[in-house]
């Protein structure tokens, strides 16, 4: 340990792409103000774990780029033909800065990744991370000058079952989505939900068309609505939604829960798990019916990941 | 008639529901919009723009016909569409939250 206590480390090197064989255009972004400006490596969102190598693994970083590394987290390489897909200067962050928080790897092709970064939208390769294309189709975002441009749409977040890779689920600024060609074409699925705002989306373990919001407020009120804190649970995949109330707070709550701060385990029944800015963690044994705080002290929690040991 | 449509958050500070209408003379200009804006809903100054120097606040975005204006002078004329009414003059905030 260092001195002032924190855990001493080589840095990872989160290494922009520059070079002319595949690096190029390093293109740059738009700022707050409408100016471009270029890409700087700030934090790592999200790291994904290949399907198939225990030494490789994927990172979203911000500014946003996708991230590979093939020994163990060792060191990494970008894949930057996301970035040099043309939409680049495009791209915009959001008040939590420009990230790929999403990275969803296709268990039936491990050519098939897709991404999603905030506030550009969803992009999907298929031949393994060389190129790249914005899967937005059926987005309509009302706070963007072009309300159903190709990119420019704040997503925050994306599910998927493993069992349906075509399936995927959007919670986005502002609706939650449902697309079930690859991210082809979205419909809205928000219903009967009391704000279609939030932040995680989250799969049943067994249940391909069982799927979890948290709804809040709004944009500027990062709050559940009312101060109560509701999961929202649909077994139709999506349009026909149930709060979930049991054990958890029903008056003066105004925490938010983070996009990375939902996972499900993968017993049976299914276990959901999530964590708020307030530094609680609620955990469901019985698919969202009833819940505990596993922990009520935290920090802010960032990232909530469930691992079921044999 | 000018045609403004606002930021929800401004739209609720404004208790405004829908397009901001206005009626203006003379050249239109992100200036002389603006300054109509505020005199229509006082509780607007220093929103969109500094309240001395009146500088565009930098989270804030001005678009018209499709077009970026944010960065153009303030004092420029504003397309004649906009002038009469064929298309808003849209005020866009920056993404807050994602």
């Amino acid at each position: 340990m260092a001195s002032d206590g924190m855990p001493k480390g080589e840095s990872n090197m989160f290494v922009y792409d520059a070079s002319p064989e595949t690096g190029k255009p390093l293109t740059t972004h738009q700022w707050y103000d409408g100016t471009q400006h270029p890409w700087e490596f700030k934090r790592v969102w999200h790291l994904e774990p290949s399907l198939h190598n225990p030494d490789h693994v994927y990172a979203g970083v911000e500014d946003a780029a996708l991230f590979q590394s093939k020994d163990g987290g060792k060191s990494w390489q970008e894949l930057a033909g996301l970035r040099g897909n043309d939409t680049g200067p495009k791209w915009q962050p959001g008040a939590g800065g420009m990230c790929l928080h999403t990275i969803l790897l296709d268990p039936n092709d491990p050519e098939r990744i897709s991404i999603a970064i905030s506030a550009a939208g969803a992009f999907r390769t298929d031949d393994g991370g060389k190129t790249w294309k914005p899967i937005n189709r059926g987005l309509h975002s009302q706070y963007i000058p072009d309300p159903n441009a190709e990119v420019g749409h704040c997503v925050h977040r994306i599910a998927m079952h493993p069992s349906r890779p075509n399936t995927l689920f959007m919670q986005k600024h502002w609706d939650v989505m449902r697309s079930d060609d690859a991210g082809g074409s979205w419909h809205e699925v928000s219903g009967n939900l009391p704000s279609d705002f939030g932040f995680p989306i989250d799969v049943h373990a067994h249940e391909p068309e069982t799927i979890y919001v948290v709804p809040i407020k709004s944009d500027s009120e990062h709050y559940p609505p009312s101060g109560r804190l509701r999961v929202y649970r649909s077994r139709a995949g999506g349009n026909d939604w149930e709060g979930l109330t049991k054990g958890l707070p029903q008056r003066n709550c105004y925490v938010n829960v983070l996009r990375d701060a939902m996972s499900v385990d993968s017993l049976d029944p299914c276990g959901v798990y999530f964590g708020t800015t307030g530094g609680q963690v609620y955990h469901s044994v019985d698919a969202g019916d009833k819940w505990k705080p596993i922990v009520r002290d935290l920090p802010a929690v960032l990232s909530v990941e469930a691992q079921t040991l044999p | 008639m000018i045609r403004v449509i606002l930021p929800p958050n401004l739209r609720t500070l404004a208790h405004l529901e829908g397009e901001a209408e206005l009626e203006l003379n003379g050249t239109l200009t992100q200036c002389s919009l603006l300054e109509a804006v505020e005199s229509k809903y006082p509780m607007l100054r220093g929103t969109m723009r500094d309240h001395v120097t009146q500088v565009r606040r930098p989270m804030v975005r001005f678009f018209a016909c499709g077009e970026d204006l944010s960065h153009e002078s303030p004092d420029a004329p504003l397309p004649d569409a906009i002038a009469d009414g064929t298309e808003p003059f849209l005020i866009i905030g920056a993404i807050a939250g994602g």
